[in-house]
């Protein structure tokens, strides 16, 4: 329950939606759940809206932390 | 009152019936075997085993990017003679017109049948149009049935098909599918997919040379790539045993898969070809393929097994083992 | 690509170094789809058992509820609009998809808002959207619905069938039967919600909750770092998505849910009644509620002889056990609710499971 993908925010139009690009597909979505997101910002889009803004860093957190570990094993 | 619709009146068989085939049909279509407007076309045969063919179509839209309902009912039935083995030769077509088509949209129909005919080398020799009441039709059926000549040294036959063949698909999968769906009321994105419906005649005569060295053809048209392989692996009584990376699928493809919930194995294609070749073969094959303009993509991406029969597993990007199964019921775009 | 490639080989290294007997389960349709498709059952050691727990919430979808839904575009002036998941849904005796070729207008969307449009578009239908999902989908349709209300969109409305997915989980492990060791939990219902509901879950469970992602790496990070809890014998709730939850989670997202639903009694196929498990619409926006613009009644559920569902839902049978897997019930011809989504436990260990059992 959660199908969800990234996208990149091209245009912000007028009444909540931003033009987003899925891998050069491009669509419309609301980004009433995400109102501060800006330009050039990678969202997770379920069901036509932008759900969250994606923190790639953020990403690479979990990488780091179990790989620590892995040098032990 | 000039007339720009198809009407009943169209259908019914007198003049304007004549009208109707003479304006939009003779003028396109003209070649020998359909001029003298016979009941039927009388053909030169060349020697040799025929192979014949039926398909209907009735997509909606009727005019998508990449090409238009005309344009994929040649190539549908062309491309099931080549899988055959056959040089297509000629091509009848049978039209059920929803009334209030606008005869343009016909009239352009008519020129891409025309169009793609002769880049597929074949003569439309012989149609029917008849005209239905609004409703009874989705704007516009067509049926094609084709012939065409198997050269000597070819047969193509799943049960050909041996354990260490390798198959190739002739290019990426899923563009078809994916811009008609795109094109669907409801689903509102805009993808820069072509639909890839092309002829493959091209393909048919650069494999002839490798005779009974080439087992067998299909094209993945609906139900993809993965009904394919599984009707392969099944009528074959072998198991097919596919690498998930090797399968060519552009990232735009993948990408509108992801966000609908679709997968490119189960999108449909209509100028792609999947060939099982012998083991020995594979790599000459491939490179020929890569030569032709409608199969540069082209890769191998599997082979035949003994085991599991009739079914065909994948290797994921883990490298763990799954089964690919058939298409169930429609392919439809999900949020789970 | 090759840091990628031995990254993950040591992520399945370290998981095929476990030893002792461990239960984890998932509560995300798209995790079993994701698990299924990504073969990591036939990876994982079988002393490791992955089990589905019931978060597929078209698979949960009460039959009875299937059954209201068919009643109402029975109507002739009605336009159903849903998720294409719901369409092979059975109930009793018919779907959404027979209902469809029976002449019902019933249309596939891929977000509430299209829904909304349609109905701008088709102002002599009442359109009606069929509201399915957990945490992660319902506010996107509170949204729409704020839209609709706003916009003075008056034939559109909203058939709630949404669940809360923590009600379930408490369910599962309040069971002294249940053997789960730790929970994956479904990464974008959390990316609402924030950790919170599965913190308090780890507390009282003593178990180990990882948020988890959905990709073939993610899931297997998730379940490296439950088997290191597991270890360590701790039950805390970890992050493992990080690129997209946050421990406060979308806070606009649950004011929509707050300001456009209340919690109310939810009927789950296979668990049964759970309260306060469903959205319901609050009363305000009672002109947008399907249910009681159409009066739609409550249907019983037929319970279905031999349906295992329930066990298979709450992790204590695994879908082979079941005697009417891939005899009666089939992803083709779904009796129960495992085997109905796509990405329903059973169906998805039918299509993707071979041979090695």
């Amino acid at each position: 329950m959660c199908l969800g993908v990234p996208g990149k925010v091209m245009q912000i139009m007028v009444h909540g939606i931003a033009r987003v690009d899925v891998k050069g597909n491009q669509t419309d979505i609301s980004i009433r759940l995400t109102p501060e997101v800006q330009i050039g910002d990678y969202v997770l889009i379920h069901a036509g809206f932008a759900m969250e803004i994606i923190d790639e860093e953020a990403a690479a957190e979990t990488m780091l932390y179990i790989e620590e570990l892995l040098q032990y094993d | 009152m000039k007339v720009d619709r198809v009407l009943m009146a169209h259908g019914s068989g007198g003049l304007m019936s004549q009208e109707l085939i003479d304006e939009v049909f003779k003028k396109t279509w003209n070649n020998p075997y359909l001029d003298p407007m016979l009941d039927g076309a009388l053909l030169d045969l060349p020697p040799g085993r025929a192979a014949m063919s039926t398909d209907s179509f009735v997509i909606t839209p009727l005019f998508f990017p990449g090409g238009d309902i005309g344009k994929l009912s040649i190539c549908g039935t062309v491309n099931d003679l080549v899988a055959c083995g056959a040089r297509p030769l000629y091509l009848s077509t049978a039209l059920i017109i929803e009334e209030g088509l606008p005869l343009s949209d016909l009239k352009k129909i008519a020129q891409s049948m025309a169009q793609t005919a002769q880049e597929a080398g074949v003569s439309l020799v012989t149609g029917d149009t008849k005209v239905v009441e609004k409703g009874s039709a989705d704007r516009l059926f067509i049926n094609t049935t084709g012939i065409g000549i198997i050269p000597p040294g070819i047969d193509y036959r799943p049960s050909r098909i041996q354990a260490g063949d390798q198959i190739i698909v002739t290019g990426f999968v899923g563009d078809h599918g994916l811009s008609i769906l795109a094109q669907r009321e409801g689903l509102s994105f805009a993808t820069p997919a072509v639909s890839d419906c092309a002829p493959l005649v091209s393909i048919g005569r650069a494999l002839e040379k490798y005779g009974d060295a080439v087992r067998c053809m299909r094209d993945p048209t609906r139900g993809g790539l993965a009904t394919v392989l599984n009707e392969l692996a099944q009528q074959a009584k072998l198991g097919v045993f596919i690498q998930e990376q090797k399968i060519p699928v552009s990232s735009t493809v993948q990408g509108a898969c992801n966000m609908l919930g679709l997968d490119p194995l189960y999108m449909a294609n209509e100028g792609k070809m999947v060939i099982c070749v012998a083991r020995e073969k594979a790599l000459e094959v491939l490179a020929d393929l890569k030569n032709l303009p409608e199969a540069q993509a082209s890769a191998v991406i599997g082979e035949a097994m003994t085991e599991p029969a009739g079914m065909v597993l994948l290797e994921t990007e883990l490298g763990a083992k799954r089964i690919l199964g058939m298409l169930e019921g429609e392919h439809l775009p999900r949020i789970c | 690509m090759t840091k990628d490639k031995s990254y993950l080989k040591h992520l399945l290294q370290e998981i095929r170094n476990e030893t002792r007997e461990v239960s984890l389960m998932e509560v995300c349709g798209t995790h079993t789809m994701a698990i299924a498709r990504s073969g990591i059952h036939n990876l994982v050691p079988s002393n490791l058992k992955l089990l589905s727990g019931p978060g597929c919430p078209v698979c949960v979808t009460a039959q009875g509820d299937i059954d209201a839904v068919i009643e109402l575009v029975k109507n002739p002036g009605i336009t159903l609009l849903t998720f294409g998941d719901m369409m092979r849904v059975p109930g009793t005796e018919s779907s959404l998809q027979e209902e469809r070729s029976q002449g019902a207008d019933i249309r596939v969307v891929y977000s509430p808002m299209d829904a909304l449009t349609a109905a701008k578009n088709l102002p002599d239908r009442e359109v009606v959207f069929l509201g399915i999902g957990f945490e992660t989908t319902a506010p996107t349709v509170g949204i729409t619905i704020e839209e609709a209300m706003k916009n003075g969109i008056r034939n559109f409305s909203v058939l709630s069938l949404h669940k809360l997915v923590p009600p379930a989980l408490e369910i599962i492990f309040s069971d002294p039967d249940i053997n789960v060791d730790g929970m994956i939990c479904p990464g974008h219902v959390a990316a609402v919600t924030g950790v919170e509901p599965y913190r308090l879950l780890a507390e009282t469970s003593n178990k180990p909750f990882v948020i988890t992602g959905f990709e073939a790496k993610d899931i297997l990070e998730g379940i490296v770092m439950l088997l290191r809890q597991l270890h360590r014998y701790e039950a805390r709730v970890e992050i493992q998505y990080r690129s997209v939850v946050k421990k406060e989670g979308n806070l606009v997202a649950q004011a929509t849910l707050e300001r456009v639903f209340q919690a109310a009694g939810a009927r789950w196929r296979g668990l049964g009644y759970i309260p306060e498990s469903g959205l319901e619409l609050r009363p305000i926006y009672q002109m947008m509620d399907a249910r009681k613009k159409f009066d739609i009644p409550e249907i019983d559920d037929v319970p279905i002889k031999g349906c295992a569902c329930g066990e298979v839902l709450t992790g204590k049978i695994t879908p082979r056990d079941c005697a009417l897997f891939g005899k009666g019930c089939t992803p083709l011809r779904p009796i129960g609710p495992c085997m109905v989504s796509q990405e329903g436990a059973c169906a998805a260990y039918y299509r993707y499971t071979p041979l090695r059992d």
